[in-house]
């Protein structure tokens, strides 16, 4: 896994496509930051009817999303969105991540700045195994959602999803939605979800001022 | 072969007229003499269709460069710095063949020193070989096996299309600078209306790069509905203070040339050719990248290993060679008056001055946009690009950006074919697929 790749097709890929789709109004203008080869952007131009742009720093995926005949802008999320005005979207994707940015807060402040919602997938490092798997082997976790080794991973942030609400709330940020993927099936209000789950997504607005 | 309407006044073949150089000889007494390599000149040819023969280097083939008059009186070209042009001569190329539907043509803006002669060759010869010949062909990243591909000398330029070296109407001289001014809204207006007379009512994609590139911009501004598509490469809505020194450097060398004559040299022994050559020098180091020229030449002698403390020496080295060779080759195709008005109009570009504001001027339209800049690009910076994109994602266009990492700067464009080629054909066959589909 190269580091300059953002996105990566997980195990829970089209699952989480699903989810996206689902949260996103039809018509309304979306743009997905690490939009990879632009699937997830395609087929919210075809089943949403969305106004869509892609943003993304591998070339070759550029141009694949060029090939799909998909808006996109190469760029680096970690040199912000400059180029993105503000409230131009509706909802600003991120998917698989936030993780691998190296200022996390300010990408999630740009999301809701070009967007008035943000929708972030991204995955549980407070899952039982891994935390299993630090405490058996005192070592660097590698699990199947997670399969990297320290030394060689794109996760540049390991972080649980007590840890996301806690930043998103010194954000300023409103959590309108969590939905914690658990064993490859969405499920909202989940018990003892920081534990079980492999990966959550997160609908994000503005706090009302 | 070009299936439109178009009916082009016979003319007498081309021969070669010796005109300004050799001492006593008149210059031909026609208008539409335009220049040609060499320091002669050739009259337009009449040709009624482009000939294009089985192509054997892959390339479109054997091609010809047509003319065509137009804004004949009564009407007339009113030019934005407030001149006016009776009648126009316009060089053109079309490759590839126009659909039934003529939804298929793509129109290629040439940079400052480019010309009409984008694809094939002229005749046997390789060096006859148009200059975006790897782009423009059969497969290839503006395939004429798909499209129909159209691309005109400037006006303003000295490629066939009127220019400061035509006869001036009404009198025996060439024009000089009594020359109207021009600017790029100018070219593009000559170049729309030549797209017009060849009964294509909506292009499906206009491309350049560079000075091409202002051309690209100004045309989804200005005629936004005659376009599906702009193709923007290494370019911007202006031209930088540096770009602007630069130029500023060029005609600096031109205007103080003893053989300059303030224009008029077109009757003269001389032409001001080391004025137009120390231009072409240093305008030419802007096109490279530092990575570039140290890869190609490094500090490299031009013979032997040994400095021979000789300053009348002027290309020891294998870099001061080169910019020589790149000035003397460049006087023999181009018209110091012509290089004048052109870098004139590039330094007057502004597309949000013309149009209020970049997003009034990508907001006008459903253009679709695609913006390539070059990681070593000096002249168009890539800050350049994003500006622009940014106006045209506020603007809600469907725009895509690309910064393409490339070791060869400015002239990248002219260089990396297959890289471009990768986003432009995906590009316009989705701009093509779009605009075909029932709205």
């Amino acid at each position: 896994m190269s580091a300059t790749r953002y996105s990566m097709p997980g195990p829970d890929a089209e699952l989480i496509d699903e989810l996206l789709v689902d949260q996103i109004d039809k018509g309304s203008r979306v743009i997905d930051l690490g939009c990879g080869d632009g699937r997830l952007l395609d087929r919210l131009r075809s089943e949403r009817n969305c106004r869509v742009l892609g943003v993304e720093l591998g070339e070759a995926e550029v141009i694949a999303v060029i090939g799909r005949g998909l808006p996109v802008i190469r760029a680096d999320l970690d040199h912000g969105l400059s180029d993105i005005p503000d409230d131009s979207f509706d909802t600003a994707v991120l998917s698989q991540t936030l993780q691998q940015v190296h200022r996390p807060t300010t990408v999630l402040r740009e999301m809701l700045r070009v967007a008035f919602r943000a929708l972030v997938v991204v995955p549980n490092f407070g899952h039982w195994r891994v935390r299993l798997k630090v405490i058996q082997q005192g070592r660097a976790p590698v699990t199947d959602a997670l399969p990297y080794e320290w030394y060689d991973t794109p996760n540049l942030h390991v972080c649980s999803m007590h840890d996301i609400r806690d930043l998103v709330e010194q954000l300023g940020m409103t959590v309108v939605r969590e939905i914690p993927i658990i064993r490859g099936r969405p499920v909202e209000n989940a018990w003892w979800a920081n534990l079980r789950a492999d990966s959550a997504v997160y609908l994000l607005e503005r706090a009302s001022e | 072969m070009l299936g439109s309407p178009v009916i082009e006044r016979a003319r007498r073949p081309g021969r070669r007229v010796p005109v300004w150089g050799l001492p006593g000889q008149a210059v031909a007494a026609d208008r539409r003499t335009v220049w040609r390599v060499g320091r002669s000149v050739v009259e337009p040819m009449a040709i009624e269709v482009s000939t294009t023969d089985s192509p054997d280097d892959g390339s479109v083939g054997i091609v010809k460069t047509r003319t065509v008059q137009l804004f004949e009186p009564p009407a007339s070209l009113t030019l934005a710095g407030g001149g006016k042009l009776d009648a126009v001569t316009v060089a053109y190329e079309t490759y590839g063949t126009l659909s039934p539907e003529r939804d298929n043509a793509i129109f290629v803006c040439h940079a400052l020193t480019g010309d009409a002669h984008a694809a094939g060759r002229h005749g046997a010869e390789a060096d006859s070989l148009g200059w975006w010949n790897d782009f423009v062909g059969p497969g290839r990243g503006l395939d004429t096996d798909r499209y129909f591909v159209i691309c005109a000398n400037v006006l303003g330029g000295c490629q066939g299309t009127t220019g400061p070296g035509d006869v001036s109407p009404g009198s025996d001289e060439p024009w000089g600078l009594e020359f109207p001014f021009i600017t790029v809204d100018d070219i593009v207006g000559v170049h729309a209306a030549l797209v017009d007379h060849l009964g294509i009512e909506k292009l499906l994609a206009v491309i350049g790069g560079s000075l091409g590139g202002m051309q690209v911009l100004e045309w989804a501004a200005r005629f936004p509905d005659s376009l599906g598509s702009a193709i923007v490469l290494a370019s911007g809505a202006k031209l930088t203070a540096r770009g602007i020194a630069f130029n500023a450097i060029g005609r600096r060398a031109i205007l103080v040339d003893p053989n300059f004559h303030e224009g008029d040299y077109y009757l003269t022994d001389e032409i001001p050719r080391f004025g137009l050559g120390l231009a072409r020098m240093v305008a030419h180091l802007t096109y490279l990248s530092e990575a570039s020229i140290e890869m190609k030449f490094g500090r490299r002698l031009q013979e032997g290993d040994r400095f021979a403390y000789d300053l009348a020496r002027e290309t020891e080295f294998q870099v001061e060679s080169y910019l020589h060779y790149q000035g003397k080759r460049f006087v023999e195709r181009f018209d110091a008056n012509s290089y004048l008005y052109l870098t004139r109009a590039m330094d007057y570009f502004d597309l949000a001055a013309t149009h209020g504001s970049l997003l009034e001027a990508f907001g006008r339209s459903d253009v679709r946009f695609l913006v390539v800049s070059y990681s070593t690009d000096r002249l168009f910076p890539t800050s350049q690009s994003r500006e622009m994109v940014s106006a045209m994602v506020k603007a809600g266009r469907d725009t895509t950006f690309l910064e393409f990492e490339s070791l060869y700067g400015h002239d990248a464009f002219l260089i990396e074919h297959d890289q471009l080629a990768g986003v432009v054909a995906p590009f316009l066959e989705q701009t093509l697929e779009s605009e075909q589909r029932p709205r």
